[in-house]
This record gives structure tokens, sequence and C-alpha cells, in this order.
């Protein structure tokens, strides 16, 4: 029996029993508006569910007591306890039918003809005073009220005595009655609650038990255990629902609108076994629903409109259920027109939500999320013009509120999709226990991506640009928030080893910096205190198991008050999510400084190349020789300044200063302010318009000169090159680089040129190999991998294949720095993997290649 | 806001003479905050703790003390030193008793410096506010009892939490 019907049994059983009573209640006060209405609706759903499954003989009886009982509403008829009996005689009919269902699945044979005749006389007026039907079916309700479950079949019978349907009442007998029973929400939600206390207080005992030695309890607190993880299990089950359940409307719908909107439309759904708990399936199904409405409404074009576009007639809604940990991953996404960026930035500029400057530098990512903004949407025209809109922003509310984000992946032409993950359940979250300002809390794992341990011994650092602490993770600054602060405790005196949880809050993702890490812990979310609900900083609180109670951060919460959402985007878009961070960590993408000085146009330099960002104050600048100096970490760091002159009269108070360094040597360059950080590609042109400056490219929609790192090094004095070889790490060894990017060039060189190696630089593979045939020697080779003509792969290969150059250290250098790609690359014949950019791994590489085997 | 509709459990003031003549008395526990002497009544009372663990919960209230563990139910702490505008108390002192009162299904904990004893005080004793009183005080504050020597304030559990 499929669901579907099952469902109807169920339902139709308990409509059946209300209608008992209420017939029975209108037969007394037939004046009952709405007791009659009651009636009404009920029999009237049962005729339609029937028509919907097929079931044409109930439909039919159904059909024909509805006739009745409508001119009974309308008042066309007098109720009569004879038109009332004959009801009462129709609804048995069904009851036999639906008893004979349960046992076999399908509706048995049998003839209604008289009782529909008597039905529809009653209708008709003529035979309402009639005994003659009414006498047979008056019987019926006797024999109806006492024997339950073997009686109704046989009550079937009587009005027109069929013959056939009292064939039925064995396989409704022999089947007990549907093996569900309905439950009412508040009985399974009181019970997760007490299961939840229960397992709470088993923590707590197992504690205790393990502080004392006394063991007559360990044996029955195992048992007890068990039982309680058993019985917590199974409460569980109670709730979870397959998703398909909040599904079961949408082909309907779908239907509905592709016929009114004159679409072809083709619904998949996967995964619709895919269960979750019942009280996150009520939240989402309103939302869902609305998400596939504006697929269909908005995102899929016309038959015309997509056969122009070369695309099939029909477009495609794909609805898709997954679990990954303990979370749900939903995806609805259509193979329609996508989201018009260019619309929305029209839109988020008439409405004011970002300025033009800020939406040029904005990934398109960041401009397709401005449709989950509220107030976004509500302009009828946005809906007509730029495709969605339509309550995205309740959407993305509703989804947070039970602590699921929203994504939105939109390709212009291609289509649209909404990826929605939301937790299993609402009632127990795994957590983070984390400790700052000497309180504990917990931060639900689910927007958890890493933690990072900051400011130990090799640990990274954290760093400040102006009063914001960020940390350079991988290539990326990520932008932080103290915990301390934020929640204004006292934060102990030193900063000097924390932890960073790296957390993402849809496209963004932003550190947390606390002092300590506990554990996990499975934890029961409780609704804070009514007095404490304008702490957003919460989302509940819950009780540990060592028994105190403990405050539960929301992520959400956090990155509202930190403006974390609302920045224009760091290119935080890019890591989305650990499944696309593989794919996406392209090695054209760089980060970026972008920062003012001398003229208007804004600068850039690799991230990688700066090693500290400092504010340094006016009355610490000293002059030596007319050039700049300040005295940082105990030595002296010369400063060049940007703008090619430096007065200290004019200088601003505090001097922005991005610090390069190497070894124990520092340069510090002197800039007006810093802008930003951006991922970028990199296109440069005009290489080498101006001194200092690699060429210009465009980032965010603005020309901005590329700053030729070597050329500002140099100017910090000759000696930053290494003349004293002698205390260098490379000491002057020589090493072939071979890139194929005169950028990239220009970065590398002065990078290991300036820890003392002694760089030679070749744009291609060939060319290396031509040298190697030359007959010059080097000491070790750094190589592209992604290269035109022969790449890293194939020049690592041919070098070891034999030649002079076989044995020598070989280091990859590439942005893509996979598990695959090293081990593509090693097997190839590379030493060593550096990412790009990472200038202290390359050096480090260098080091231990060299060191190791040959030169001394 | 709330005042007119709720007085907890026990019976109101408004009523006296009125519905329930029958009950002459109101009983209270009797609870000392900073040394001043004050009444919760009883029927409004769930349970009395002595000294609990509490956790703290910044960006609260300054009145929110924090919450407490009652046999896995989370009770929010109310200062009422700080309620009542009350000094803080000494560092030495030994902690602070929760008289445990439940609003709206919630549970919250006053937290004394002592808890007394349980006194039936008759209706008709008690007198309205002095004009002069506090503001604060007047706002939470059903009346006055004489004890003695002492004054007794008749503490509103629903004023007392209406806070923020």
């Amino acid at each position: 029996m499929d669901d579907l019907l099952a469902d109807f049994l169920t339902e139709t059983n308990e409509g059946l029993g209300a209608l008992d009573a209420a017939l029975v209640r209108l037969e007394r006060a037939p004046e009952d508006m709405a007791t009659l209405s009651e009636v009404f609706r009920i029999v009237h759903t049962i005729k339609g569910t029937c028509g919907f499954l097929g079931l044409t003989r109930m439909e039919g009886v159904a059909h024909a007591a509805e006739n009745v009982l409508g001119r009974y509403r309308d008042g066309a008829l007098r109720v009569t306890q004879s038109g009332i009996s004959a009801i009462l005689g129709a609804i048995d009919c069904i009851r036999g039918i639906v008893a004979a269902l349960e046992g076999t699945g399908a509706e048995p044979a049998g003839n209604d003809s008289a009782l529909i005749a008597s039905l529809d006389a009653i209708a008709s007026g003529e035979a309402a005073p009639a005994p003659a039907p009414a006498a047979p079916v008056a019987v019926t309700p006797a024999p109806v009220a006492p024997p339950a479950p073997m009686a109704p079949p046989v009550a079937v019978a009587p009005p027109p005595a069929t013959p056939a349907a009292s064939a039925e009442p064995e396989p409704g007998g022999v089947n007990a009655p549907p093996q569900t029973i309905r439950v009412t929400v508040d009985v399974l939600e009181g019970l997760m609650m007490l299961v939840s206390e229960l397992v709470l207080t088993r923590n707590q005992l197992l504690q205790l038990s393990r502080n004392g030695t006394d063991s007559a309890f360990a044996v029955p607190l195992q048992r007890l255990s068990h039982i309680t993880s058993d019985l917590q299990e199974g409460v569980m089950k109670t709730r979870m629902q397959p998703i398909g359940n909040a599904w079961a409307k949408l082909p309907r719908l779908v239907r509905d609108l592709g016929v009114e909107l004159g679409k072809k439309i083709e619904l998949e759904m996967r995964g619709a076994e895919t269960e979750l708990d019942r009280q996150v399936l009520e939240l989402i199904k309103d939302p869902l629903t609305h998400m596939v409405r504006n697929s269909a409404d908005h995102g899929l074009e016309t038959p015309e409109q997509r056969i122009a576009a070369g695309k099939p007639e029909a477009g495609r809604i794909m609805l898709n259920a997954s679990h990954e940990g303990g979370h749900i991953i939903i995806e609805i996404a259509d193979d329609g027109r996508g989201l018009n960026a260019e619309r929305i930035r029209q839109k988020v500029l008439a409405q004011g939500l970002a300025t033009e400057a800020e939406l040029a530098t904005m990934p398109e990512r960041e401009i397709q999320r401005f449709i989950f903004r509220a107030g976004f949407s509500t302009a009828a025209a946005v809906t007509a013009v730029s495709g969605r809109g339509v309550g995205m922003d309740v959407v993305k509310t509703n989804m947070e509120r039970i602590g699921g984000t929203i994504e939105v992946r939109s390709k212009e032409g291609r289509g649209t999709a909404f990826v929605v993950k939301i937790p299993l359940t609402l009632a127990i979250v795994s957590a983070l226990i984390v400790e700052a300002g000497g309180e504990r809390f917990a931060i639900p794992q689910i927007g958890v991506v890493e933690l990072v341990r900051v400011g130990g011994e090799g640990a990274p650092q954290l760093e400040r640009i102006k009063d914001s602490a960020v940390l350079r993770l991988r290539d990326r600054l990520l932008p932080l928030v103290n915990l301390s602060g934020l929640l204004h405790l006292e934060s102990p005196a030193t900063e000097e080893s924390a932890f960073v949880v790296v957390t993402q809050v849809g496209p963004h993702v932003f550190g947390i910096i606390v002092d300590r890490v506990f554990d996990t812990e499975e934890i029961v979310v409780k609704p804070v205190a009514p007095i404490l609900r304008h702490v957003t900083m919460f989302s509940g609180n819950t009780i540990l198991g060592d028994g105190s109670v403990i405050m539960i951060l929301d992520p959400n919460g956090i990155a509202r008050a930190t403006g974390v959402g609302a920045e224009s985007g760091e290119g935080e878009a890019e890591r989305d999510g650990k499944r696309q961070a593989a794919a996406q960590r392209s090695d054209q993408r760089t980060a970026l400084l972008l920062f003012r000085a001398g003229d208007a146009t804004p600068k850039a330099v690799p991230l990688g190349l700066i090693a500290r960002l400092e504010d340094v104050e006016r009355e610490r600048i000293e002059n030596a020789g007319g050039r700049p100096l300040v005295q940082y970490r105990g030595k002296l760091m010369p400063l060049v300044p940007l703008s090619g002159h430096w007065d200290q009269s004019t200088a601003p108070e505090r001097q922005p200063v991005l610090v390069f360094s190497d070894g124990d040597r520092t340069m510090g360059l002197m800039v007006d302010e810093i802008l930003d950080v951006v991922e970028e590609h990199m296109a440069i042109d005009g290489a080498g318009e101006r001194p200092g400056f690699l060429g210009t490219t465009v980032i965010g929609g603005k020309v901005t000169e590329m700053l030729d790192t070597a050329w500002w090094l140099r100017q910090a004095g000759e000696d930053w090159f290494g003349h004293d070889a002698e205390h260098q790490a490379g000491g002057g060894r020589r090493i072939l680089l071979v890139e194929d990017s005169a950028f990239f060039r220009n970065l590398v060189i002065p990078a290991i040129g300036a820890a003392g190696y002694d760089v030679t630089a070749v744009a291609n593979a060939e060319e290396a190999l031509r040298l190697r045939e030359a007959g010059l020697g080097f000491d070790a080779i750094i190589s592209d991998i992604a290269m035109p003509g022969m790449d890293g792969i194939a020049l690592a290969r041919a070098l070891r294949e034999g030649g002079a150059w076989r044995d020598l250290p070989l280091i990859a250098l590439t942005g893509r720095a996979e598990p695959a790609d090293i081990e593509r690359g090693r097997a190839a014949g590379f030493t060593d993997y550096v990412a790009k950019f990472d200038r202290a791994a390359l050096l480090e590489s260098l080091r231990q290649c060299l060191s190791a085997p040959v030169v001394g | 806001m709330q005042t007119q509709t709720t007085t907890g459990p026990a019976p109101g003031l408004p009523m006296r003479g009125g519905l329930q003549a029958d009950a002459a008395e109101d009983i209270y526990l009797t609870l000392t905050v900073a040394d001043q002497l004050c009444g919760v009544p009883v029927l409004a009372i769930r349970d009395v703790l002595g000294v609990q663990a509490i956790t703290r919960i910044p960006l609260a209230p300054a009145e929110v003390a924090g919450s407490l563990n009652l046999r896995g139910r989370i009770v929010t702490a109310i200062d009422l030193r700080c309620r009542l505008g009350l000094p803080p108390r000494a560092e030495g002192h030994r902690g602070a008793m929760s008289v445990v009162v439940e609003r709206d299904g919630e549970l919250y904990s006053l937290l004394a410096d002592q808890v007394g004893e349980v006194l039936p005080l008759p209706r008709a004793e008690r007198a309205p506010n002095p004009v002069t009183l506090d503001a604060v005080w007047r706002d939470v504050s059903n009346g006055v009892h004489r004890i003695g020597e002492r004054l007794l304030i008749v503490i509103n559990v629903e004023r007392i939490l209406a806070i923020g």
C-alpha cells in the first residue's frame, strides 16, 4: 500500500469517526449550521481525495451524500431524520470500503446504486418524506455504533443489500487496522524534552561515577546509559519524516504553474526519502515551496525563449536532498535564465543598498546575494524584471532561525541553484565548547569550518589592519572578532596563544578568537529566558554534562553584530564550503592588498609579499642621512615613501607602513592609506610604464597600479639584496626559475634573491632545457606547473630522465596544492611542492632541498 | 504593564475585603537583601536553594546575575541587590540563596543574602507604600508590613522580573 493511500485511510478513519458524532448532533439540532458545515466539509474532503486516488465507488457514494448535505447547507432542504439516516448509511458504506482498502489495498467490487439512488432522491426533495428508501437505511445506524472493527463491512450491506459488498468483510477483518496512530505533536515534543533531560542527567551520573570509586553503581549505570541512548534514538525516530512529505504537493503545484504560465516544466526530485526532524520539516516546507514556485515562475523561461536560447523546450526544476554530517543539504536548481546581475545592480543602486563604488568591488556572488535582502523584493518591478526575489529575505530568515544557511549560485542564461543547509534536528546539536574571558560558550558545529591555533610557537600570528585583527590563513586574510571583546568580558592579559574558530555564515567566513577550546559535546538547545531575548549573540543555552549552564553562541548574531555580513566581501565567496574549495583555489587568483599613496590611483601589492602592516607614530620616525628610519623590533628599519618624498611636518600622525621582511632585515613602505584586501585575477597591462610599478590592472572596476616590489626593495638600500651573502641562507647558490608569467617572475626573483640566492629566470620549459644543453649549472630548480607548451610536470620528467640536471632538487611552484596534485608532481619527479606566494615555505623548501643531499 | 493581570498565585492586593474575604492572611517567605527585610508570597515560590554555581551571561542586563541549573532546568538568576539599587555584596560574603519563582513557564531565581522564615501576615495589617519610597522600590513593592521592630517590603514578583 503506498503512503498516500495509507495517509488517506488514516485520515478518512478519523473523519468517519468525527462524522458519526457530528451527524447525530445534527439530527438533534438541525439548525446548527456549524455542525452542518463540519459534516459537509468532512464528506467533501473524503469525496475529493477519493477522486484523486481513483476510488470511484467510494467517490460515488460520498458524492451522493455530499449532494444531500449541500442542499441542507444551502437551506434548500430541511434536515430530516430519514435524510440523516441515509447519510449515515452512506458513511457506513464508505467505512466498509475503507476497511476493505486497508485489507487489500484495493476498492472492493460492489454496487451502491440503490444507496446512491435513495440519496439522490432525498437531494431532489422527492423522497424526503418517503419512507421507502429510508426504512432499510434507518436500520443501519444501530449496528454501526457497537461493533467497531468487524462490523462495518456488515453494515455496508443493509441499505440496498448489496451482495458483493458483503463478500468483502474477510480481508478487512483479517488485517488489523493501520499500524499507525496519530499522536499530537505536543506529546512527541514532551517526550523529546524528557528524553533530552534524561540524557543530560545520565551524562551527569556518568561523570559522577567516573570520579567516584563506588563500583556497585557501575553496571546498572552502564545499562541505564545504553537504554537512555536507545530511548533517545527511538524518540528521535518518531520525529523523523522523509523530506518527500514536504515535497508531496510540489508536482501538482509545478503542473498548475506550468499550465498557468504556459511553460513546460519537468520536476525532478531526488533524495525524497532523506529523513529529518518533523519540526525542521515543518519550518522548511513553506520556504521550499516558495523557492520552487520562484523557480517555475521567474527562473524558467517560456518555451519560445528556451528554444531561442538553444535549450530544450521543457524547463527543469531539480530538488535534491542528501545528508551531510549532521545536516541536510537541499538543493533547488533550475536550468532557467539565471539571475540578471545587471538588473540586481540597478535595483541595489535604486534602493540605496550599496554605492556604485561598492558594487564595483563586489564579486558577482556577492551581488546575487542581494536578493536575500529584506525589502529588496517588495517592489513588483523586481519580480517582473530581474527574475527572482519574492520574499527571499523571508526564506533566508526562516532558514537562519533554525540554524541553517542558504546560498545562491547562478549563471546568467544557465540557471540558478539555491543550496540550503539545515540541521537534522533542532533538539540536539553538536557544539564546540570554547572559553573566552574566563567563561565557557558553545558554538554550534554547523557554522564551524576549522580551528586554527594562533600565536604559539610556529603557529600563525594575528595581525592588525588599523584596529581590526586579521589572520592570514593560507592565502587569505580572515577578518577576526575577539569573543571576549564582543561580549564585554575581561580578556586575559596575554594574547600569547589563542584559537581562531573559523566560522562561516552564508558566504562570509570570519574567525572568532577564543582563549581555549575544549571538546565537542552534544547539547540540547533550550531557549533563553524572555528577558534575555534581546541579546542576539546567543541562540539559546544548555546544560553541559558536568551540570553547568552554558550559553550557545549564534554565529549569525555575531556576524551581524560585527558587520561581517554587511561588508562588501573579501572574496569570501571563494571558499564557500569545503566542497568547492578545491576547485576554486585556482592559481590565477591572488590576494592583493589595496592601498593609496601619492596620487588617487589605488595601488596593489600581493598580500603574500607583505610581512606585516604597521601604524607608525610620526614621532617615532627618525631621519638619518636624508632617509627616514624607524626603530622597529629592536632594529632600525629603513622607510621608503611610496609617494617619492616624505616630510615630517606634513606627515600624518600615524603613518601606515607595509613591512617587508626577510630574516632579520626589514624595510617599510610608507603609504597614505590601506584600502582593502581583495582576491583578483592578475592581468597586467603596459608593464613597466613608470619605475616602481609593473603596470596597471583593473581591480573592482578601477584602474589599479601594481607595485614592483623588487624596485621598491632596492630603494631601501643595496644591502637588501644581500651583498654580504655569507650570512644569507642562500649563500649565493644558483637557482633556476621557470615561470611563464612575468608578474610571478617579478615576485619570486626578489623574494628568493633577497635571501641570497642567485636567480636565473626563464619564461618556459623549453628555454630551461636549452640552458641545460648549454651546460649551465644550477643548485636547484623552481618551476611553475601550469605553463603553455611544455608544462612543469613534463619538464620534471624530462629533467629526471637524464642529463646534467638529473639529481637537482626540483621545487614545484603552484597555486594548486591539493594532495592529488602534489602526488602527481612527486610522481613526475618534483622534490617539493610549494604554494605560490608562500615565500617562507619556498625559502624553507630551498633550504631543506639544498642542505640535505649535496652542497655543504 | 502586566501589573493588573497577575500578582502570582498568591491572592492579590487590590482585593482587600473583596472576593477573598475568607482568606484574611497572606503567607510570605521572608528574605534579607542588604539588611532590608522582604517578603515573597510563598505561593509564587517553586524552590529555595542554597548557594549555587551561577554562569554569567555576557551582555545581559546588570540585574541578571546569570543562569543556574535546577534539576535540569535552566533558571535565570536575578540579583535582588542590583534590582533594588542596593550595593553589591561584600567580597567575603558566602554567596546568595536562590528563591526560585515561576513566570510564564520560565523559572527565575531571586538572589537574596539570607532566607528567613515563612510568615502568615494578616492582610489588613499591610500598609500601602509610603509615598516617599524610592521609585524603584515603589515599583516592585506591594506594600509594607511591620514585623516587630522591622519593616517588611512585600515583593511583587511580576514587577521584579520586569527587566529590560
